[in-house]
């Protein structure tokens, strides 16, 4: 259960990137990658418990997965392997050259913009 | 009163703080000429007498190293390891499944760096969590044994993924249990075509020399 940790992680650097004066966040977006070793299902539980207290709290998480791309030196071409393997799907060929699939990333924060509101 | 939802674009990893952390705990231990080892495993695959062994062996070589361990709520693994006399200190992470940069940074207090010439960092006893916690380490080592079943790197893929040498242990036990070798070293190549993969049996010795030599290669 490692997602707590990464949920915590997550909103805390939500924080640290709100503009002064925002009071409530009411979306963060992420990309998952398939590679990334984090159960969704998980992250989504720990969010709820991480966000308590916090501007986060009652807001959803979106989350887009991503699968893995690896390159594949033989085709000279992005592939999606079968499974975990990174084998090319066309050549047969192994390859730990991957360029999709690791990500945890933050991508966007939605939130109530408090000068909007008082104009 | 309605409010305007705004929303702000932003690109960066979650774990990106711990990254940061590592990265300076990695300049660090570099600026102390100190070499410092990942070491992940699934409980009871023999991690603890691994560290036993290379500690003795490291010692009888001249070298100064030392060790971190890390455990979920016991020193049992601090207790064993300190017989060797070689410094130990123990990481408890009070439930926590793995370590974080941050855990090794306040752990080092007390050492004079510039007296040891490796660190080991034996992560909790767990497959899945540690992966995406990087420490600093310059290599990761992932030790499985033939006891925990020839699927147990299908299970895993991540796992292997990171490692730059990976290890099966209890090669002795393979034929009790109906373990494959042949196909654990296969999975493991499959996710990581580059990594040095070496077959051992802590018990008796067997592999252990080759292994340390990849290790401080």
């Amino acid at each position: 259960m490692h997602e707590l940790s990464i949920a915590q992680s997550l909103v805390s650097l939500v924080q640290q990137q709100l503009p002064p004066g925002v009071t409530r966040v009411t979306a963060v977006d992420m990309r998952l990658g398939a590679m990334a070793g984090v159960v969704r299902g998980a992250l989504e539980f720990c969010y709820g418990i991480a966000t308590e207290g916090t501007p986060l709290q009652g807001s959803t998480l979106r989350v887009v997965e991503l699968p893995v791309v690896i390159h594949c030196h033989t085709c000279d071409a992005d592939r999606a392997p079968d499974g975990l393997a990174f084998r090319c799907p066309v050549c047969g060929t192994l390859s730990g050259d991957i360029r999709q699939g690791r990500e945890l990333d933050l991508a966007a924060i939605e939130y109530d913009d408090p000068e909007a509101a008082s104009a | 009163m309605t409010t305007t939802p705004r929303v702000l674009e932003i690109r960066q990893k979650v774990l990106s703080k711990n990254d940061e952390l590592a990265r300076s705990l990695r300049a660090r231990f570099h600026g102390h000429g100190l070499f410092t080892l990942n070491f992940v495993s699934g409980p009871g695959t023999g991690k603890t007498r691994f560290l036993e062994e290379t500690l003795r062996r490291l010692v009888a070589r001249g070298l100064r190293p030392v060790a971190l361990v890390g455990d979920l709520a016991t020193d049992n693994d601090a207790q064993r390891l300190m017989r060797s006399g070689v410094p130990v200190k123990q990481i408890t992470t009070a439930g926590r499944c793995h370590l974080e940069a941050e855990m090794i940074a306040g752990h080092l207090e007390g050492w004079d760096l510039d007296a040891v010439d490796i660190l080991f960092i034996e992560n909790v006893g767990n497959m899945i969590c540690p992966t995406d916690f990087r420490l600093g380490a310059e290599k990761r080592i992932v030790i499985i044994s033939s006891t925990e079943g020839d699927d147990v790197v299908n299970k895993h893929p991540m796992m292997f993924r990171g490692s730059t040498i990976g290890v099966i242990n209890k090669v002795d036990l393979a034929p009790f249990v109906g373990a494959n070798l042949d196909r654990m070293e296969r999975d493991m190549r499959r996710y990581n075509p580059e990594m040095q993969i070496f077959r051992t049996n802590m018990k008796t010795g067997e592999g252990i020399e080759e292994l340390l030599g990849a290790i401080l290669a």
